[in-house]
């Protein structure tokens, strides 16, 4: 399947799931409306497009821009040896988003990982708590938002000599 | 000098003698520094040379503790606990940048420098260090055991 009819046949199954698509350095790059992510996730693990491995899932904080987060999944086809980027900008209100977790068993400490990081609820989760900082860590760590080198120490210091 | 001091200091100097050729070393290796550990400690530079060739997973059996690499918040309690738990006479070794200033990480997640949870003895800077970075740390170690005041059962208390 060459690129551009691969992206047709997607099109086609997925619908207004779409909302664009981009290019980044010659690979097309999927643009999802972030309600449709996981329905969409779903047609693409299926035959014929048979994105079988969840290879990653995190997150880009621009702070400044209307969807502030902005989700990027990449996609692996064993069978045809090719990747998919996909991306879906959440709100910086409440950013959210329905869980992989019944689709990609890795998807759940991956978006542990998001959440933790980013602070993006993921709807379905069935254990949605931090994964790399620490029960009592307060804020998310790698929002733009959070405090420059900002740490949280669990037992006390001593101060700088 | 009375007889009974004559006799403390030359007993002070064979403890301290004894004590610096006969570091139990507990390694707390977190990263990539662990590398050069494992070479300092292996033949090729071979620590056993210098009297600190047994390595003790235990903290309770060491008295030389070794941390190597990155100490995170998330880890500090922990590297709290392990030196809480090894018996005096005891000492501490600060291995590579990390543990000595949080090296190249000024972040929410590390410690910036391990001289914030616990004391240390010997600082080894280095990203990482050189084996032979180690073992000059190891023989300035040695050095200030020998020329401290040795904590004994019955020594002199001031």
């Amino acid at each position: 399947m060459g690129q551009e009819t691969l992206i047709e046949a997607i099109r086609a199954k997925l619908g207004d799931a779409v909302e664009r698509v981009a290019d980044s350095f010659g690979d097309p790059v999927l643009i999802l409306r972030p309600a449709a992510v996981r329905a969409a996730m779903a047609a693409l693990r299926e035959p014929p497009f048979d994105y079988a491995v969840l290879l990653d899932l995190t997150c880009v904080d621009f702070a400044a821009s209307e969807g502030r987060f902005e989700l990027v999944y990449h996609l692996f086809s064993l069978g045809r040896n090719v990747r998919l980027r996909l991306k879906a900008s959440l709100a910086a209100a409440d950013p959210a988003v329905e869980t992989l977790v019944g689709l990609w068993k890795n998807a759940e400490w991956l978006e542990r990982e998001v959440f933790d990081m980013f602070g993006v609820r993921f709807e379905g989760h069935p254990y949605l708590r931090r994964i790399l900082t620490y029960e009592g860590f307060e804020g998310h760590a790698l929002r733009k938002s959070y405090p420059w080198r900002l740490a949280q120490p669990r037992i006390p210091l001593k101060d700088d000599v | 000098m009375s007889g009974i001091d004559f006799v403390t200091t030359r007993l002070e100097t064979a403890i301290g003698w004894g004590r610096k050729f006969s570091l139990f070393h507990y390694p707390f290796i977190t990263a990539c520094c662990g590398m050069e550990y494992m070479s300092t400690a292996c033949a090729h530079f071979d620590i056993d040379r210098f009297g600190a060739g047994l390595t003790r997973f235990s903290p309770r059996q060491a008295d030389l503790l070794l941390v190597v690499g990155t100490i995170t918040h998330k880890l500090a309690p922990v590297l709290k606990t392990v030196y809480d738990q090894m018996l005096e006479p005891k000492w501490v070794i600060a291995f590579g940048a990390c543990t000595v200033s949080g090296g190249i990480y000024q972040n929410y997640a590390v410690v910036q420098g391990i001289d914030r949870i616990i004391p240390v003895d010997i600082y080894i800077p280095g990203c990482p260090p050189r084996p032979e970075m180690v073992l000059d740390g190891l023989l300035k170690l040695q050095d200030k055991i020998q020329h401290q005041k040795q904590d004994w059962r019955w020594a002199r208390k001031p």
